[in-house]
């Protein structure tokens, strides 16, 4: 899995040169979105598509600079989202201890990203298709843990009526908010991880997954390296975990099952693990397959139209959506690629 | 370059979002949302609900109070996340202002929550049958036509206790909200009769393994009540018949129906004799169930007699068209006028007459059957007696009802 990244930034570029134009640009759409779409468009697909985005993104950290799949981040996200429903309020009468928001969120991001750690920290050992086999073997065994344990997760119930927090005025489930509050989460996220892998650690970890044992030749703490990655791509997925667990209004084993697993996984290879946009516009695609298949092809076949896209996606560009983009634009631009981009 | 790159993914992601809803439905038309399984582990089930609606559909032609109905279809995968956002999409994307569904217990909890958030719209149930769906803690707006799981069981503890002679039975069920109230309403009446459940094993759906299960059932009991669906039921039954168990069965509402009476093997002669109860029987010669089935086989891929998914569906699609047929098709109003009909609605369907209680659920006829084999060879459920309009307390008083508890693993008990 060697993905070069680009990283072409001079450092006599001004601040908005250096945000580029595209970035500017896709962030206007996204903050005025909202006055152009119903609020099922907003939170269903706007604000899912986030969620999932950012998913697939802590996923992309992983696997793009890291060289290591995960199939565990939905149970990272899920662990978040159960440390929401246990430590806040819910009305499943087990557990639920009251905090508020401001206590119960710092909290559940701190299990995600232990849990991230420890799960990292049994995998960094293994490689390629062990790492997805030992990952989906934890994702698969936190989820029948958390259908047969009653005293910790209820069970195959879950738990409901998980509110999302009202302050400022404003309740944050509410179409708009919720929205921006995705939209902010996410693009704090997708800023961290471009950021990230321009620092010395990201260099670094990258040039771990390149090169392991050169690494670790001049010096370097392999495992260290690789598991506090593990930690960061933990704290976005319990990010995302919280924003699910809001958005739901429940938690129940299902959100964690290995379906939801593999939609992660899906949603980080269609989009493409070149650069963290691409999971998000994995997120869109899929989320919008997801959700209107049935009204093009009926209930009896949907799901064979949604792998079919996928097949199709995959086929045309082993690179996701981001590789086709790649393929397209000389056609478009009449410009020859640049190696590395 | 750079920039004109990004634009257009920028435009592209941008138009993609904002893809416009055609979905406002001319005024000669009538949309209803249709809510099931049509994936996962319940997929047979739903497609089956999904013809017993349709069965209702064609009935009344298409058509009601002279505006075409259309319907439209969400599929869930037995998950409450799943349904809740199959519902979403329904009611706030395609613009429903009634709904029927969902199929399965945790599902139709859910769904009651979310009813709550959308006061405008209907919500009539499909086939999920917990107890909890509109005994505590009910929505205004959300009706089940189709009875409860502990009212499924009416009459099957008393006849197990007295007629059986069983004194002393295990319980083995699939571990949620569903099963637990199946099994709530076999012990009210056994445990009431003087019967004793000294073992009350859980299950995860879709369970492979049930070695454990089998060696935890104490040797002394007399029966053993099961709640297990479909393939469950069937990997149990064989385990246990090929483990050499030999104690007599009573089944839940979903364990002894023809997906597992069809299976092969000796699972056959173990379960004749098995007496069971629901809302429907194989065997039941009313005029009005023969012509429901007849309507029902001109479905596509109909099986040879309607599951209770079926019936189910169909039970509370009728209710929805002839409540929307009294008010007009008119829910302009939000659908009050629909909701006040829905309320005082009663109508005779194949099994019966069917009211609603105050909390908008089902008061109907409950079926004792037991498995025979049919002169074809094949295993039905032979009808032997009909309980008449149990309602969901199962004739209890409400207050001391209310007094047994909600139900969950360990309530209610009699070791």
């Amino acid at each position: 899995m060697s993905l070069a990244i680009a990283t072409n930034v001079t450092p006599q570029q001004n601040w908005l040169e250096r945000l580029g134009a595209g970035h500017i640009i896709l962030a206007v759409a996204l903050v005025l979105y909202p006055l152009v779409a119903s609020d099922f468009f907003l939170t269903q697909i706007g604000g899912y598509s986030l969620i999932f985005g950012m998913l697939g993104l802590s996923l992309m950290l992983l696997a793009g600079y890291g060289g290591m799949v995960s199939l565990a981040q939905i149970t990272v996200a899920g662990i978040a989202a159960y440390a929401i429903a246990i430590l806040g309020s819910n009305n499943s009468n087990v557990l639920g201890f009251g905090w508020p928001w401001w206590l119960a969120v710092p909290f559940a991001l701190l299990s995600a990203a232990l849990a991230s750690a420890l799960i990292g920290w049994i995998s960094v050992r293994t490689e390629g298709i062990y790492t997805i086999m030992i990952t989906l073997a934890i994702a698969t065994a936190t989820y029948y843990f958390a259908q047969q344990n009653y005293a910790i997760f209820n069970g195959h119930s879950g738990y409901a009526g998980i509110r999302a927090p009202a302050f400022w005025g404003i309740g944050w489930r509410d179409a708009r908010p919720f929205y921006y509050l995705c939209l902010g989460l996410a693009v704090l996220s997708y800023a961290a991880v471009l950021y990230g892998s321009r620092s010395t650690f990201g260099m670094t970890l990258q040039a771990i997954r390149d090169n392991p044992r050169r690494m670790r030749a001049l010096g370097y703490h392999v495992t260290a390296h690789k598991v506090f990655a593990w930690a960061l791509a933990g704290i976005i997925a319990g990010l995302a975990g919280v924003l699910l667990v809001w958005f739901n209004g429940r938690v129940s084993p299902g959100t964690i099952g290995v379906d939801a697993a593999i939609d992660v996984l899906i949603i980080a290879v269609i989009g493409g693990l070149r650069h963290p946009i691409g999971p998000f516009l994995g997120a869109v695609v899929v989320v919008l397959m997801q959700t209107f298949a049935i009204d093009i092809v009926g209930a009896e076949r949907f799901n064979t139209l949604i792998g079919m896209v996928f097949l199709v996606i995959v086929f045309v560009s082993p690179d996701g959506i981001l590789g086709l983009w790649g393929r397209i634009k000389p056609h478009l631009a009449q410009e020859s690629l640049r190696p590395g981009q | 370059m750079r920039m004109h790159r990004r634009t257009v993914l920028a435009l592209a992601v941008f138009t993609g979002l904002t893809a416009p809803s055609l979905a406002l439905a001319a005024d000669d038309t009538i949309k209803i949302g249709l809510l099931a399984t049509f994936e996962g582990p319940f997929t047979v089930l739903g497609e089956d609900g999904e013809r017993g609606a349709m069965t209702a559909v064609a009935e009344m032609n298409g058509t009601v109070a002279g505006k075409k109905v259309e319907i439209v279809k969400g599929s869930s995968d037995a998950s409450p996340d799943s349904a809740v956002r199959a519902a979403r999409k329904l009611v706030e994307q395609d613009g429903v202002k009634v709904l029927v569904g969902p199929l399965s217990g945790d599902e139709g909890i859910a769904v009651k929550d979310y009813a709550k958030t959308q006061p405008n719209v209907t919500f009539i149930n499909g086939t999920s049958a917990a107890q909890d769906t509109t005994l505590r803690d009910p929505a205004e707006n959300f009706f089940r036509f189709s009875t409860d799981g502990a009212q499924w069981m009416a009459g099957l503890g008393t006849y197990a206790f007295n007629d059986k002679g069983y004194k002393k039975v295990a319980t083995v069920a699939e571990d949620y909200s569903f099963p637990y109230t199946q099994v709530f309403g076999f012990m009210a009446e056994f445990c009431k009769a003087g019967g004793h459940v000294p073992s009350k094993s859980w299950v995860p759906i879709g369970n492979k393994d049930f070695s454990s299960v089998i060696a935890a059932i104490p040797e002394d009991v007399d029966a053993i009540y099961v709640a297990l669906g479909g393939a469950d039921a069937v990997n149990f039954l064989t385990q246990y018949q090929q483990g050499g168990g030999s104690a007599p069965l009573i089944g839940g509402s979903i364990t002894v129906d023809q997906t597992v009476l069809t299976s092969k093997g000796k699972l056959r002669d173990v379960l004749k004799g098995t007496p069971s109860a629901g809302p429907t029987a194989d065997t039941n010669d009313a005029p009005a169930w023969k012509t429901f089935v007849e309507a029902y086989k001109k479905q596509p891929g109909a099986f040879p007699s309607p599951s209770l998914f079926a019936h189910g569906y169909y039970v509370d699609m009728k209710a929805t068209l002839l409540g929307l047929d009294q008010v007009g098709g008119d829910v302009s109003d939000g659908g009050k006028k629909l909701r006040d009909a829905l309320s005082k609605l009663s109508f005779d369907t194949p099994t019966g007459k069917v009211s609603l209680d105050k909390n908008r659920n089902a008061i109907a006829d409950i079926f004792l059957t037991e498995v025979t084999e049919g002169a074809d060879g094949n295993l039905m459920n032979k009808l032997v007696k009909v309980v008449p309009q149990v309602n969901q307390t199962l004739g209890i008083p409400e207050d001391e009802f209310m007094k047994l508890g909600a139900v969950n693993r360990d309530n209610p008990s009699c070791p």
